[in-house]
Parts: C-alpha cells; structure tokens; sequence
C-alpha cells in the first residue's frame, strides 16, 4: 500500500434546512405521503415557472462565511438536461460558471492532533431530485416515483482533491458537518439524507506529479459507508493496476448494508449535460448589506465553540473537541451544564452514558429519549449528593424508558442517599457492631492490609442501606471510627 | 455542413426522441439544412461582445420561505398516465 | 354584432343595447357554423361561456362592472385554462387538463370577459403557417388554399372570420405580429417581460411573450390593458409601471420620428408588400411624421441566432414531456428508455423534433461556443442595433412579412423557406422590444400588414401610432367576401 499515494476530492450534497423548496413554495417537511408536497411547479406541469427561495440565498452565503470563501455577489442558475424520472423538468436547474460561493477552506483535526486545510473549489445552489422507489406497495415490475424531495435547495460543496486518505476524508466530511449544523443551515440528519457524499478517488504510484484515473462512488450517507467505500476503492484500483489493468473513468455505487460496490449502468459518455443558462431565473444579486448583516448575525462555528468550551466549562482540548464537533451535541450539553450547573459532569455524561446508549439504539441526540433538561436534572442531584454515581445510572435508565424526571423517579423509588451524618454514623456504628470479627481482623492486620479490609465494611454498610448511604461520607466515618479504634 | 448519421442518433438518444429507420435519411437532410442557415452565424465579428442570456436587464426576485402551497396530489394527479398509492409508475429504474 | 369591435361591444353591453348571454350565444352560433371552413377553434367552451356572460349580465345590472366584462373572446390554446383542455396544439398535451390558470386567463376572468373557447395553434408554438398542429391546418379566410399564419394561426383567423371579436395569442419569432398580417388584423406583441407567463406554456423562455389580437390598435390597448400586470410568479415578469394604454391613442404623430431600416426593404420584400406598405408610410408623413432612413446593420443574422436560441431553449422547456405526470405515454413501453422514446416519437410532431433535435446539437459539446455562445453574442448586436437607432428615431416601421399569406405546402419540404418568413419580426423579439402589425393593404386579394417597432415598453405610442393611421384608413374594417 506505501508504494502507492491515493487522492481523493469530496462532492458534498447539503440539504438546506429552508421551510419551502428553492423554486416554489411547497413544503420541504421530512416523513410526508408521496407526492402530498409536490405542487405544480415542482411536477414540472406546463406553464409553470421557478421562483428563488431568499432563505435558500442565505443559507448558501452562510456557508461561504463560514468557510472563509468569496461570496458570489452575482451568481447565475443553469440548466443540467439529462433524462430520469425522478427529474420533473428533464433538467436540473444548477449553477455551473457563476456559483455563489467561491474558493475557500476548511480545516480538519485529525487523531493524531495534526491540522490540515482542505481546499474548497465552491459551493453552489441546486434543486434536489425526487425519489424512485422500487419496490413498494405497486404493481410488480415497475418503479414509484415520488416528488416530494423534487425542488428541495441543496447546496453542493466541491472540494480540491486535497485528501489523502480515508482518515482525511471522513475528517473533512465531519467538519463541513458540524459547520453547515452550526450555523444551522442544515439539520444534519445523515438518516434523512441530509447529506450525501459523492467521493473522487484516484491512486498514483508514491511521489508521482501524475494524477491517475478517478471514479466517483455516489450518494454515499453515512460516515462509516464513505470510510468503507473509500478503502474498498482504493484497494480495488491497486490491485487492478498491479494487475496490469487501468482504472477507466467511471459513476459507482457502494452499498453499505450488503458491502458491495459496483459500477453504475449509464455510460458517462451518454451524459452530454448540455449546460446552458437557465432563462427563466435572472442574475442573482447579493448586496453588500445583507453579507454583512448575514456575517453579524451568524451564529457560533465549530473551532470558536470548542474555544469557548475550554475556557468557559473549563474542559479538556479533547472533550471540548468531542463535545462542540456536533452542533446538536453541543447544544445538549450547554442545556444540560445550565441546567445542573456542573460542566465537568454533564461532559462526561453525555460522551459517556448518553452517547454509548444513543449509539446502541442508533439514535441522534435530537432524538434522546432523555432530554438535556433531563440530564441536566440528575446531574444536579449527583452534584447535591441526593444519589450515589452508582444510584444516577439506575435514575437514568428510568428517564430513558419514561419514568419521568430524575426527582420524580428518586421520590418514586426512594433512592435518595442517606448524607445525614447523624444517620450515618449510627449505621457505621450498627455494622461495626454487628461484625467484631472483623473488625478484630481489621485491628490486627498490617496497615496495607488495611485498606483493602474496608472494602468489605462498605459492602455491609452500603447494603445495609440499600445502596442509598452517600459512599463518601461513610468513607470518612468509617476510617475514622476505626482509626479511634486501633 | 453535413452531419453525419451517427450524430442524428447521438441527438435522438440525448433528446429520447426515437427516430424511425425509413425517416433518417430525410431528417438528416433537413436538418442539415437548418444547420445550413444556422452557420451563417460563423460570419459574424463578434469578438469582445458580451453574450445575452435574458433580453431586459434585471435581478431575480426572492421570494419568501414560507409554505404556500397546499397539497393537491389528487386534483394533479388525476391527469397522470399511471399512478397508484399516490406515486407516479413508470418502467422499471435501472441503476 | 359580430362586426362590433370590442370596445363598441363594451359600449352596447353597458347601454344595454345587447346582454352579454345574447352576444355570446351569437358568436358561439357563428363557431358552430363556420368554424368548420376554418378550423381556427379547436375547443368551444359554450356551457362555461354562457354560465360567465350570465354572471357578467348580473354585474353589468348591478353597475359594477370590470373593464371587459361580458366580451366573448378566444384564448390561444398555450394558455392554461383551468379545467379545459390545453393541447398546445399537440398530441402530446391532447388530453391535459390543467388544474390551474395561466395568468393571462385570470386576468381576463378578472376583468369579467366571458371564454368562448380555445384556438388552434402550430405545435408547441412552432411554426409560421398554422400546419403543424395536431388538430389540422387552419385556414386563412382571406383565402382558404393559403395558411393564415404561426403559430397564432386559430386566433388570428378566428378574428378575421368575425368568430370573436378578440383573442389572446403569443409572439416568439413573430408569432402573433405575422398571423395577425397575414389575416389582415391588428396584433401587438409587448416588450419582453410585460406580460407573465405563468402558465403559459413554454415555447423559448426568452423570447416568448403573450399579446393581443383584435381588428383595431383601440381594441389592442383595451386587452393589453387587462392582459400587462405584475406576477411574482414569472421571474423574468418585470415590474415596471404599466400605462392605461387606451390613454395616448389620440395623440397625434405630428413631429413623430418614424424609423425606415433599409434592410427591412431589400430583396425578398415582394414588390407588391413594398408598395403597399410604402403607401402607409406616406399616409403617416402626410400626418405630420418625419420619415428617417436607418440601418439594423445586423438584421441579415436574426434569423440564424434565433433558429440556434429558440429551439436550444425549447428542447430543454420540451423536456418535461416524457409520458410519466401528465399528457401523452406511448402504448406498452418494453422499459424506461422505450416510454421516454416513443412517447416523444409519437407525441411530437415533426417540426417539433426537429427543433428539439437542433436545439440538442446547438447545445452539445463541442458545439456550444460555435452555435449557442455565438448565437448570444449576437443577440446583443442586434439589441445594439436597435438601440442605436431609438437615439434617432421614435418608432421604427416596416412589413410585417415579405409577402401575403402563401399557399398550404407551397414552402415544400425544405424548412428554412417557412423560417424566412419571420424575417422582419424575429429581431425585435432577440431585442425584447414590443412591436405590432396593423393592416395596411391588400396584394392578390390578401392583406398585407404593417409593422410598428417600439422602444422598451413603449406600447403605448405604438397603440397611439397604430389608431392615427386606423383613424384615416379603413383596412382594418374590412372583411372576407361572404363574412360580414
């Protein structure tokens, strides 16, 4: 594999989290009933006519901000022919020559601490495709078309082949991510298809100035699938040219469930796009006073919160990293560190306790069972000593099936810990009492054996009261009736 | 200017217009002639004159994003050639 | 009454010398007898008309009444009409029904006009002749062996016929100004972009325009009156303040610059068109216009830019027929590809095809920058042509054709003999600028039309230009043999 260098360019399709679609004013809702957010002009009926989405317009200079790109303050719609049935109009309407987002860059983080920029060629608006379904409740033989995606605003971000490895690519992929989720122009729900990647992939022999053939795996959504995809390409176009073969230009497929990638059936020479200037949507114009008023009122990026979340939750690089990466996350964590008032433990529930959950069910945290008032609710009431470490997890795996709130599953249950001192040392002093043996053991054994003995009055003393002494505390009594003792 | 036959179906395929054999020979005579007219075009002196893509100048309206559209998949697809469970059915798809 | 121009009709209907029920009945009688000699009316809508001109008759009583309230008139069949069969004179739209109005058809139902039906057209607005469509040729009344025009054939002869006193049309290359000529009939084609599309089928985006047809420039500014509005729903529908064009009809032209391009009358201007429309000039110097010889030294290329422009546009807007959410699918397609192919196969007609196949080419790789590219640049030659010239002059004038309506077939299989046609029109439509045609003689029994050429939404002096000459001419009163 070192003998070989791998190139790779991302083709990132973002879907822009508007009310309406970019050219007409139909619903973009997630989950409706085929065709239900399809009106005429998203049928392609006759007559009908594009209008521009202003939202759709911001959202794209947005994302230019946020990478640091030129804006296209004058930007042009083209058209894309080609023929599919889930393309109404028999064209794309795209922008090709005047894209409203110019060249600019993204840094991405990657494991062993090392930054990289990753070069953007631009990013530029586009309508989405509907959906072919094929199989369904139809007829057998034929394909469901379904529109409702039909003229959903996307913006497509094209970057230079500038990544090196399926490391990078997942990198920058999870950094444009958290950016396009931060700044709130997408909702990030890869499950949905909120974002599809198309990855360029190409290998070179070690130190070559030339780049060899690429191919295109398409519409890859998830993470995991691009990373598998990528290695599979790779190690694919290698063998084939160790082989003695050559890579051929061309579309492919990955599928993620069954692991099986393959070439698509079009043949790229078919696809003549016959671009040309979209005559029905005139130049579009942005101001100087809507970048600026878009700049001002952008909302936080991914670097400058992960700055923010060292210095004001006081976490470390890594946690505030982890934690600020995914908008949603981050924002789950900030409600739920308000909420208890204690950054350190809310960090470590939510990577912790929250995400392994939400990973095993594969859940996104905007669908957590336990909201972050929640999390921040039982963290509150470790951070009071209400309940033991060992007590919350038992009050967590309640608000997770729908108990209710911690105080109320506590109450409910009666979990509340015992850190009356009073009470405390009586039941230290009842255990001690009801157990001479050991604590003649105790007495008599060397100081390291020691330590390891008061493991075994805990147990008593903690299943004495049913888990809910405050451990701490009967720690510090413990010692300290027994010390009186030697 | 004479284009060749291979070019006629190269267009049919792009444009999905199927064109019968007995009419190919007079389809690329005709449209050899329009080609004929259209290539007067090349006489033009055109150098550092600015292409038009819309004849008036202008900017192009924003519209608000806000939903306006109701569904109407009955009222538009009672017109439809095939539909079933609301979805528009054609031939079968191949990736 | 079927000789009444609409706004006598207005009159009468408000005096009550005529209820609109009687009026349309009237011209629904003259459809059903003598639309069958002409074949201008492809769909008649006589239950809903006569449903609207009662609902207009209660307005008129009641004295509230919009501007056209009760007038029969016709709608292009390019125009949606909700409910109503809108073919585009196409198989390929033979059984659409769309569930919307174009907005022109809303306007006009705004202003109270009563629809009698919908008129024949060449396919998908392609033609010069009216014999392209689906629903057969149509036939000039001037003269049944000869075409009456394109694509606004049904129109124009349904108003030459005297089958309604007025009708919508559109105006790509000349379609509405050339039929209009042909027929011996006043139409008016606005500046790009005054009247929206919406719902208007799209022949080429930009260069189509929806206008007027009726026997007087009085009547034209009373429809483009209701027919100019501002859409957001066109985004190419510019909002520019919209004159009541019926206010500078009286103007007079003393002192008025008229431009005369030269190329407009060199060879292939019949000798006969030349002379009659030279007579029209004289008639206006005599009004008091100044006659100024100009050049449009790029007209030669209008006619090549607009054969690459329209159908480039076209075989993209044409797309969306493809047999899958509404109009015509082909019978038992094996796959995808076959739907697609034979649906349009057999849809389109061959002009159709034709276009769509040349508009591909013009667009293909590696033939983009020669064809398309070229093509816009020319465009914008020709734009500056005209603008050069509306520094010295207020209007330009000229044939509307080069010769009176010809014979069905008599341009043979060759197309580029009907595309000649569009000559003198076809540049003010790659400007964008409004321009008309007013009857102004006749040549072998068939009329001949002048053409008016405006300067950006000046339509209102072409309608002041057009009444004077209306004023001391009666060409636009006369009628075929046998009607009126």
């Amino acid at each position: 594999m070192s003998d070989w260098d791998t190139v790779i360019g991302l083709e990132v399709h973002v879907q822009l989290a508007t009310k309406t679609k970019i050219f007409s004013g139909a619903s973009t809702a997630f989950g409706a009933e085929p065709n239900t957010q399809a009106c005429a002009i998203d049928l392609a009926m006759p007559g009908t006519l594009p209008v521009l989405n202003k939202q759709a317009v911001h959202y794209a200079v947005m994302f230019g901000l946020a990478i640091d790109a030129e804006i296209g303050k004058e930007s042009a719609f083209e058209r894309k022919n080609y023929f599919y049935p889930d393309l109404p109009k028999g064209y794309q309407t795209t922008q090709l020559e005047k894209p409203i987002v110019g060249r600019g860059t993204v840094e991405i983080e990657l494991a062993d601490g090392s930054k990289k920029n990753v070069r953007i060629h631009h990013a530029h608006l586009e309508e989405d495709a509907g959906k072919s379904l094929h199989e369904g409740n139809f007829r057998h033989g034929v394909s469901g078309i379904d529109l409702n995606r039909a003229g959903t605003p996307l913006i497509e971000i094209v970057s230079e082949p500038d990544m090196t490895n399926a490391e990078e690519a997942v990198a920058f992929a999870r950094k444009l991510h958290s950016i396009v989720t931060s700044i709130g122009i997408c909702d990030g729900e890869m499950s949905q298809g909120s974002m599809r990647f198309d990855v360029n992939v190409s290998v070179k022999p070690r130190g070559s100035d030339t780049l060899g053939t690429r191919t295109e795996t398409k519409n890859l959504n998830s993470f995991k699938f691009m990373e598998e995809a990528i290695a599979k390409e790779v190690e694919r176009q290698i063998d084939l040219i160790e082989d003695g073969g050559t890579v051929i230009q061309e579309t492919r497929l990955y599928n993620g469930d069954t692991k099986v990638a393959r070439s698509m059936r079009s043949k790229e020479e078919a696809n003549d796009y016959r671009y040309f200037p979209c005559p029905d949507l005139l130049p579009v114009i942005v101001s100087d006073a809507t970048i600026e008023e878009l700049r001002r009122n952008m909302p936080e990026l991914p670097d400058a919160r992960r700055a923010r979340f060292v210095d004001q939750y006081s976490l470390s690089n890594y946690d505030a990293g982890v934690l600020s990466s995914d908008a949603a996350m981050a924002a789950y964590f900030e409600t739920a560190t308000a909420t208890s008032g204690n950054a350190k433990l809310a960090a470590n529930w939510t990577m912790g306790e929250l995400s392994a959950r939400l990973n095993n069910e594969d859940l996104s945290i905007t669908k957590s069972p336990v909201s972050a008032e929640q999390l921040g609710g039982l963290i509150a009431r470790i951070a009071d000593n209400s309940i033991s470490g060992k007590m919350a997890k038992e009050v967590f795996e309640g608000i997770w099936a729908g108990e209710g709130d911690a105080d109320q599953i506590i109450e409910a249950r009666g979990l509340k810990q015992v850190s009356d001192s009073g009470a405390l040392e009586q039941m230290v002093a009842d255990v001690l009492a009801a157990n001479q043996a050991m604590v003649e053991d105790y007495i008599n054994s060397d100081e390291a054996k020691r330590k390891k003995k008061l493991g075994g009055f805990m147990g008593q003393i903690m299943k004495a009261s049913k888990g809910q002494a405050n451990p701490q505390q009967v720690n510090q009594i413990l010692a300290k009736k027994l010390n009186q003792l030697l | 200017m004479n284009i060749e036959r291979q070019e006629i179906e190269k267009l049919a395929t792009l444009a999905r217009i199927a064109i019968d054999e007995s009419t190919i020979a007079e389809v690329t005579e005709r449209l050899d002639s329009v080609l004929g007219l259209v290539d007067q075009l090349q006489a033009a002196e055109t150098s550092g004159v600015e292409a038009v893509s819309h004849p008036m100048q202008g900017t192009q309206r924003l519209r608000d994003d806000e939903v306006s559209e109701i569904n109407q998949r009955e009222a538009l697809q009672a017109i439809a050639p095939d539909t079933e469970e609301g979805l528009f059915l054609v031939p079968k798809v191949i990736e | 009454m079927y000789n009444l121009t609409v706004a006598e009709l207005v009159k009468g209907l408000q005096s009550k010398a005529f209820s609109s029920v009687e009026l349309t009945q009237h011209f629904l009688d003259r459809i059903a007898s003598l639309n069958p000699d002409y074949n201008a009316v492809i769909t008649v809508t006589a239950d809903q008309a006569l449903k609207a001109a009662a609902e207009a008759d209660k307005r008129l009583a009641a004295g509230n009444a919009p501007a056209l309230c009760g007038v029969p008139i016709l709608h292009k069949d390019i125009f949606c009409t909700n409910g109503v069969r809108t073919s585009c004179g196409s198989k390929m739209l033979d059984n659409f029904i769309p569930p919307y109005n174009a907005t022109v058809v809303e306007n006009f139902e705004q202003a109270g006009a009563v629809v009698l039906g919908k008129t024949n057209m060449d396919e998908f607005a392609m033609g010069s002749s009216n014999e392209t469509s689906f629903y057969g040729p149509v036939k000039n009344p001037w003269a049944t062996d000869s075409v009456p025009g394109g694509s606004s054939g049904g129109s124009a002869a349904a108003i030459a016929a005297r089958l309604a006193p007025a009708a919508t049309a559109t105006d790509t290359g000349g379609s509405i100004r050339q039929p209009a000529a042909l027929c011996g009939i006043t139409g008016l084609k606005p500046t790009y972009g005054r009247v929206s599309r919406w719902g208007m089928i799209a022949f080429a985006s930009s260069l189509d325009q929806a206008g007027p047809m009726a026997r007087t420039a009085e009547d034209c500014a009373l429809l483009l009156n209701c027919m100019a509005s501002v859409d957001d729903k066109d985004s190419t529908n510019i909002d520019h303040k919209i004159d009541d064009y019926s206010a500078s009809l009286n103007n007079p032209v003393k002192g008025l610059k008229i431009g005369v391009p030269k190329e407009y009358f060199s060879e292939g201007l019949n000798p006969g068109t030349e002379k009659v429309v030279r007579q029209a000039l004289a008639e206006l110097e005599a009004q008091g216009a100044e006659l100024i010889d100009i050049s449009l030294p790029n007209s030669g290329l209008s006619v090549p830019a607009y054969y690459v422009i329209a159908p480039a546009e076209a075989s993209a807007n044409l797309s969306r027929f493809d047999g899958v959410r509404y109009g015509y699918r082909c019978e038992n397609p094996k796959d995808l590809q076959d739907m697609y192919s034979r649906t349009r196969a057999e849809g389109f007609g061959e002009e159709v095809q034709r276009r769509i196949l040349i508009g591909t080419y013009c667009l293909s790789a590696g033939y983009y920058d020669a064809y398309y590219g070229k093509a816009q640049q020319v465009r914008q030659l020709i734009r500056q042509d005209f603008a050069q010239a509306f520094k010295q002059v207020d209007v330009i004038l000229g044939p509307t054709c080069p010769s009176p309506a010809f014979k069905f077939g008599s341009k043979g299989d060759d197309p580029v003999a009907m595309y000649l046609e569009d000559i003198y029109t076809i540049a003010t439509n790659l400007a964008g600028l409004p321009g008309m045609s007013v009857p102004c003689g006749m040549v072998d029994d068939k009329p001949v039309g002048l053409q008016i050429i405006g300067n950006y939404f000046e339509e209102s002096l072409m309608l002041n230009v057009a009444h004077q000459y209306q004023q001391v001419t009666d060409w636009h009163s006369a009628a075929p043999e046998g009607i009126a």
